[in-house]
């Protein structure tokens, strides 16, 4: 018996699963450490709600699950006094579709920008030092003046989105095309291409996944810039909700929301990957190598 | 029997004349004169840093003499064209297309969007007889990230081979590969020539290649002396100081390890890579029928 505990040790001290620069977690092993910090937070809170809602049954701040679902049934459930829609269902379409139409408008302006530069030097030359000023520029010191310009409507908010992640990205799809070996380009013209040839069936279909990758990492400022404008200027959206309620400090509507809002980002995030796998399989071998 | 370059220059397929190339101060390429006629593999080596990747990228197009004549088929080279097909040591394929596309490339972008329309069976046909003679038909639908270098680099082959181009610039082609699988497509590389009457300029440092692969060789090297004397005033770049005709080479890579072969290069060796061995520049060896070298007055001057 000691025998074999003395061996398990053995093993374990010479391939560590957890400690040290070794080690190796299993596939189970590992699926359990990333849950772990997830748990501790939720006990943590359930833990300290728990002993806060039997000091005091009222207090807010700290709402036990139960209240949290019953707040969230009565926002799936209830219609809007003003517009008569389920209000959970369209603060979620409406900030989609904000975030949507920013995204696919800098996403597109992002794209025809950052290709051009990187291919043709005249229009690099006049545009890039612009887009790099732009990209400084912090999209929230100007939400003031982009409210008086666009007004309180739906626009103001894609615009936000819009100039908080537009030129950053051009930015990032002018470095792809720029990394592009020179030798493609060559190439492509001695296999007869035209000029726009080599930038739309070359250097394009080589962008598109960093453009994507792009496009992932800018979804963060874009919730971040839409949260903001709807906080402004909204009468509906999940921002708009959550400041509103901030007001009656509603933790047990906050809360759910912040979760949705965290579920949705995540979502997008693992679409926009897995549809990259799938379409640019040889751009994870390229970029690797 | 001395041809005039007028001569020569209607004869060629690649012809370069009085060719400087500088850099700022640093002369790369000092009066470099070549003539190169249709259907020969002409090799290029020299020691490094002599200007050979110097001298590719002019008759590719993608540089321009300091001063002087380089010209394709009669016409002067322009920005890189179909005139010129081009095989790299990398980065010839597109790593998003798959083997069939890369081939078929060169004529959809020919003809464009629209031209393509109702061609596709003519040019699937085409592309399809390419990938057959490179001898990659079952891996077709792979992407060059699936294949191993030395048949990414047959892919190459067929996608400058389906553009018909007048001279077909090989850069260390095979450089990046095992010396097994060299070996065997440097063979390749003979029997595509041959079915395919091409025109090659391969350019390597490797002297074993360079004898083994071309009809022609041609030595490109900073090493000689001319009567410009030997002051550190003298800029001085390379010259094509080595031309000479090989027998055909019949497949076999025995040859390569019989004596004539090796003494061959060993006379390479010594008249382009070695630095104290400085031959006059009337003295080079070039014994190539269409060798010619217009030698200027400076450079001839006696009494260094």
């Amino acid at each position: 018996m000691r025998e074999k505990l003395m061996n398990f040790w053995e093993r374990r001290r010479r391939n560590p699963c957890f400690w040290g620069l070794h080690a190796g977690p299993g596939r189970y092993l590992n699926w359990f450490l990333a849950l772990v910090p997830f748990a501790v937070l939720v006990s943590v809170y359930l833990i300290a709600s728990d002993i806060r809602l039997k000091e005091n049954p009222d207090y807010k701040y700290l709402p036990s699950v139960m209240k949290m679902a019953e707040a969230v049934k009565e926002l799936v459930a209830t219609e809007d006094l003003r517009t008569g829609h389920y209000i959970l269902l369209q603060d979620t379409l409406s900030s989609l579709r904000r975030l949507g139409m920013g995204m696919a408008l800098a996403a597109l302006s992002a794209l025809f920008l950052g290709l051009n530069q990187g291919c043709f030097p005249g229009f690099r030359a006049l545009l890039l030092p612009f887009t790099k000023f732009l990209s400084i520029v912090p999209p929230l010191a100007i939400l003031p003046i982009l409210l008086v310009a666009f007004g309180v409507h739906e626009t103001v908010k894609v615009v936000l989105i819009f100039i908080g992640t537009a030129w950053v990205m051009s930015l990032d799809v002018h470095l792809a095309a720029c990394k592009l070996p020179k030798e493609h380009i060559t190439k492509a013209l001695t296999l007869g291409a035209s000029p726009l040839g080599v930038v739309y069936r070359v250097v394009f279909p080589q962008v598109m996944p960093r453009l994507i990758e792009s496009v992932r990492l800018s979804l963060g400022p874009a919730w971040l810039f839409l949260l903001a404008a709807e906080a402004f200027a909204a009468s509906e959206g999940l921002g708009y909700r959550i400041y509103l309620v901030r007001r009656y400090q509603a933790m047990d509507v906050i809360i759910p929301y912040v979760l949705l809002i965290t579920f949705l980002g995540f979502a997008a995030d693992w679409l926009l990957r897995t549809y990259m796998r799938w379409k640019y399989p040889w751009y994870f071998v390229v970029r690797e190598s | 029997m001395i041809k005039t370059a007028d001569e020569l220059r209607r004869a060629s397929v690649l012809f370069l004349k009085d060719v400087y190339k500088a850099y700022g101060p640093k002369v790369v390429l000092d009066n470099v004169d070549l003539a190169v006629r249709g259907g020969e593999l002409c090799s290029l080596v020299g020691p490094s840093g002599c200007g050979k990747s110097t001298l590719f990228r002019l008759v590719l197009g993608e540089e321009r003499p300091t001063s002087g004549e380089v010209s394709v088929g009669g016409k002067p080279v322009g920005f890189p064209s179909v005139d010129r097909g081009i095989v790299y040591q990398q980065y010839s394929l597109y790593p998003f297309l798959t083997v069939f596309d890369n081939v078929v490339f060169g004529r959809r972008l020919g003809h464009g969007i629209l031209g393509s329309l109702g061609k596709s069976r003519e040019f699937h046909d085409e592309a399809m007889f390419y990938i057959e003679a490179v001898k990659l038909a079952e891996h077709k639908d792979k992407f060059p990230h699936e294949l191993s270098g030395g048949m990414q680099q047959r892919v190459a082959l067929a996608q400058a081979l389906i553009m018909k181009p007048k001279i077909l610039l090989m850069d260390e082609p095979f450089g990046a590969l095992d010396p097994g699988v060299r070996e065997h497509l440097q063979v390749f590389l003979l029997e595509l020539w041959e079915r395919f009457e091409m025109t090659i300029f391969f350019v390597t440092h490797d002297l074993e290649e360079a004898v083994y692969v071309g009809t022609r060789i041609l030595v490109l090297s900073q090493f000689y002396s001319d009567g410009r004397g030997n002051g550190a005033e003298v800029k001085r770049g390379s010259k094509i100081v080595f031309d000479r005709q090989l027998p055909r080479r019949a497949g076999a890579t025995a040859v390569k390890d019989r004596a004539e072969f090796r003494a061959l290069i060993q006379e390479i060796r010594q008249a382009g890579f070695d630095p104290h061995h400085l031959q006059h520049v009337t003295k080079f060896d070039l014994e190539h029928p269409d060798s010619f070298h217009d030698l200027t007055d400076e450079e001839l001057k006696k009494g260094e």
